[in-house]
């Protein structure tokens, strides 16, 4: 949907979505590196599954929850990225677990 | 353990920085507890880190001038706390925050609530589907993470915000499919009465004409007077069929749909704490009630910026003074007579900052079919419940806001409200021919951000005995 206009240089990280290794740039929120990826999606929600995505990028709208380094319904639009960061998509209602 | 400080602000946005340098200034020790992880708001995200980038010119001077705000609130040396949630406030006051999966209080004698705005919800069918972004999401993607829509994108919505992005994406090298344009027929008629008070804010005037007319030269198609928006697609946006106020229709191949119908003060945490906020007729919107400091209903809490009413970061800075400087009086670190000699320069500048707010209240003000939208829209995204449902419910023994979220589970998901407050209030309205004022809000309490029961289990203290 989104794609970046610079190369990050040395500011570069990578991250995993899904276990899939992406390249993501410090200072920048994982939901902007969700934004940039294919899938477009990055939850399904708890009463339909039908696919969300980030939305305000500002913390009003909690669309953007996702599971980050086994810590669920994390917004992703308020956590910088950090290399190694493991982002899992949520699928319907997150279980207790996680 | 709890932490002291005389002062807790909410918010490191323009009034929140403003207010904290000043406090400290007065010698009030000051701690700052904000969402984001880098100072300067929702204007000037991130501009510490892009300041010094090539980027940073094609966003502007008033972005660039964000750069000696925060420089300015690092030297005041007030505890600040980024990526910190606060979820409650307790009369006394203490205050739970949460940062980095943990939970804990700190106390102050006085609150400056400096939580900002965010943009005006607004329901229409697909609004949910992913390629749905508000505008100021995309600006905070090209602000912070140098990104845009990979193709042409399309822009729907009225207000400043939009003109300002259009001009700031298309200097990045983005470009734009069309911009949907939301104003209805005959609003700059009605706004024009409002201009000679306006008139000193003629800066402000060129700046937006010249938006417009960079936006003209560019050729990008500019769609006006649309009333109906609808976004179609199979799990993400593919299509938008749009209708203007002349019956126009069409549709269109779109990936990425950006909206924006103005700003409206966050109030979730002035509900919480109970301060009373009163219906703002020209923006369309609760504000809370305050005295000529921004002190609210509830002594010692304060709101400054556009959490106090819409008026921009000129505006928000000014306010943000005058807060810290009546607390500082308060506590006996400044005398009565010098609060009010320091404080009338910010008084002055606050009015000139506000000069043009009626003209573009009344110019951007909501479409009357922003929140009539038809029965199959989902106007709690978060529990998805439809318009069609709260009007069937809403016509049986008039139930208020509150009712009606306990019937339809409507603003109890993890929003809380924040993106379905005011379409509720409108929908129940509309169908029960009362006002939107007299039917009220929903009740806000605490927590005011999601806390899982681990934050709250981290939480280092006990309960004094009864």
């Amino acid at each position: 949907m989104f794609r970046k206009l610079h190369d990050p240089g040395p500011q570069a990280v990578t991250i995993f979505i899904d276990g899939r290794p992406v390249l993501a740039e410090l200072g920048e929120s994982v939901a902007a590196v969700l934004l940039r990826q294919q899938e477009g999606w990055s939850r399904t929600t708890p009463v339909s599954q039908s696919p969300r995505a980030p939305y305000c990028m500002m913390g009003v709208c909690f669309e953007c929850l996702v599971e980050i380094d086994g810590q669920g319904s994390v917004q992703s639009c308020l956590t910088p990225v950090a290399g190694g960061m493991r982002i899992v998509r949520q699928q319907g209602r997150r279980s207790l677990s996680a | 353990m709890s932490e002291h400080t005389d002062l807790l602000i909410v918010g490191a946005g323009p009034a929140g920085m403003a207010a904290a340098v000043t406090a400290r200034r007065h010698g009030l020790s000051v701690r700052v507890v904000d969402d984001q992880p880098a100072p300067g708001g929702q204007i000037w995200r991130g501009i510490e880190a892009v300041a010094a980038t090539p980027r940073a010119r094609r966003l502007g001077d008033s972005y660039l001038s964000g750069a000696e705000r925060a420089a300015a609130f690092r030297a005041c040396r007030a505890l600040y706390e980024p990526e910190s949630q606060l979820w409650q406030i307790e009369p006394g006051f203490r205050a739970f925050v949460t940062r980095g999966g943990k939970a804990r209080t700190v106390t102050a004698q006085a609150i400056i609530l400096a939580t900002g705005a965010q943009e005006r919800p607004m329901p229409f069918p697909g609004w949910t589907l992913p390629g749905v972004l508000t505008v100021g999401a995309a600006q905070i993607l090209l602000k912070t993470a140098n990104s845009v829509p990979e193709k042409s994108v399309w822009i729907a919505g009225c207000g400043p915000l939009p003109l300002l992005y259009m001009t700031q994406l298309l200097a990045a090298g983005g470009r734009i499919a069309g911009f949907l344009d939301t104003t209805p027929r005959g609003r700059v008629g009605a706004a024009l009465r409002h201009l000679p008070q306006g008139l000193g804010r003629l800066g402000d005037l060129i700046k937006g004409l010249s938006w417009s007319l960079a936006l003209r030269r560019t050729g990008v198609p500019v769609i006006r007077h649309v009333t109906e928006l609808r976004a179609e697609g199979e799990g993400r946006l593919q299509r938008l069929r749009y209708r203007t106020e002349s019956g126009q229709e069409a549709e269109v191949p779109a990936e990425v749909l950006l909206v924006h119908e103005g700003v409206v003060p966050n109030i979730h945490a002035p509900l919480a704490l109970g301060c009373a906020v009163s219906w703002h007729a020209g923006q369309h919107c609760y504000v809370p009630v305050l005295d000529a400091w921004g002190e609210s209903s509830q002594a010692n809490i304060f709101v400054a910026g556009d959490g106090a009413g819409i008026g921009g970061a000129e505006a928000a800075e000014p306010r943000g003074r005058l807060a810290a400087l009546r607390v500082a009086a308060k506590l006996g670190r400044l005398g009565e007579a010098a609060a009010e000699t320091t404080a009338a320069p910010e008084r002055s500048a606050l009015s000139s900052a506000l000069a043009l707010r009626p003209f573009l209240d009344a110019l951007y003000a909501p479409r009357p079919q922003l929140y009539a939208p038809p029965d199959e829209t989902l106007v709690c995204r978060c529990e998805e419940v439809t318009a069609g449902e709260l009007r069937a419910r809403a016509v049986e023994g008039r139930p208020g806001p509150n009712q009606l979220k306990a019937f339809t589970r409507a603003g109890m998901g993890p929003c809380q409200g924040r993106q379905c407050g005011y379409s509720m209030a409108h929908i129940v309205a509309a169908a029960q021919g009362r006002s939107v004022e007299e039917v009220g809000f929903y009740r806000i309490r605490p927590p005011l951000k999601p806390v899982t029961l681990g934050e709250l289990a981290s939480l280092d203290e006990q309960e004094p005995a009864a």
